[in-house]
């Protein structure tokens, strides 16, 4: 995988997959290590990604119904394909059998395809000739594309490219990622102030006449 | 050496906040606002690493054969091209780009 190219160990690479399994933090980990940033730093912008982990176990957790002591074995797996498998079942063991499969079976996928993504890159030897350093950027864009579903997104995505990139030369390696997560609040802000009034309406429009008791599960 | 902290720190990290998705009551975080930036947060993080990791060179901006490779990938996305075809036909698209001298 990409990690070849940046001077991680075979060891470091699968510990990465193995502990902590969300894609987009270890890439972002190897991407800001490679730049040659600060490993707090590289970690940090790694945890931030991670943080939409949280909201998805969230509703997990009403869906499972698990008991408090099988918890902390299945956090692991909380992740963007987990979810969106559990939350399509219809019934509760359903969700269970879906979550449990598609974790399992993607948990050994993606270390045996690190291993072997490892040996194989290793033999390669020189990854820019082959145009493996596009990889890491393509892999991020394929993530980032079905995300990009409203101008709120189109436009945090935006302000993140031009701080990103316009904080690159002059922050330390690491810290321009971070900066460019202020992009978040920074639209959410602005969008708070011009919906200030459409904003009432919207609370009248979702008061208790909505027949489902958990619309949110729906989407 | 740190390279393992910057692992030890990530894994504990995101092991963390997956753990305290499952375990924290609901309601916690279910406001509406907390909800919206935890969405958006990855969408700023993915938009700044794509654009450093195809533009970069040290603290320089470049244009160089990845920007080639990030177009295919891009037209790929909108095909609605599987994740590893689109990942392929960035690596493919840069090796050729660079292979013929960009």
């Amino acid at each position: 995988m990409t990690s070849a190219g940046s001077g991680l160990t075979l060891l470091q690479t699968c510990a990465l997959s193995l502990l902590v399994f969300t894609g987009a933090s270890q890439f972002a980990l190897v991407g800001a290590l490679a730049a040659g940033g600060n490993p707090l730093t590289a970690a940090a912008g790694a945890f931030f990604l991670g943080v939409r982990n949280a909201f998805y176990g969230l509703r997990l957790s009403q869906l499972l119904a698990l008991p408090r002591a099988v918890r902390p074995f299945a956090a692991q797996w909380v992740i963007d394909e987990t979810t969106a498998v559990a939350l399509a079942q219809p019934t509760r063991r359903a969700t269970r059998i879906g979550f449990a499969v598609t974790g399992l079976s993607l948990y050994i996928l993606w270390n045996l395809t690190t291993l072997l993504g490892q040996l194989g890159a290793r033999a390669i030897g020189d990854t820019a000739a082959w145009g493996l350093d596009a990889a890491g950027p393509a892999v991020f864009l394929a993530l980032l594309a079905p995300m990009l579903k409203t101008t709120t997104e189109r436009a945090v995505a935006g302000l993140a490219v031009l701080l990103g990139l316009g904080l690159l030369p002059v922050l330390p390696a690491g810290v321009p990622v971070l900066a460019a997560a202020l992009a978040a609040p920074a639209v959410l802000c602005l969008e708070g102030r011009r919906s200030g009034t459409s904003r009432v309406h919207a609370r009248v429009d979702d008061t208790p006449d909505a027949p489902n008791d958990a619309p949110e599960e729906a989407r | 050496m740190n390279t393992w902290i910057a692992i030890g720190a990530t894994a504990v990290g995101c092991y963390a906040v997956k753990l305290a998705g499952l375990l924290v009551p609901a309601g916690a975080l279910e406001r509406p606002l907390v909800r919206r930036l935890a969405a958006l947060l990855p969408v700023a993080l993915l938009a700044a690493l794509t654009a450093q990791q195809t533009f970069a060179d040290g603290h320089a901006l470049v244009l160089d054969a990845r920007v080639a490779g990030l177009g295919a990938a891009a037209v790929t996305l909108v095909l609605r091209a599987p994740f590893l075809l689109v990942v392929a036909a960035a690596v493919l698209v840069t090796a050729g780009v660079r292979a013929m001298g960009g």
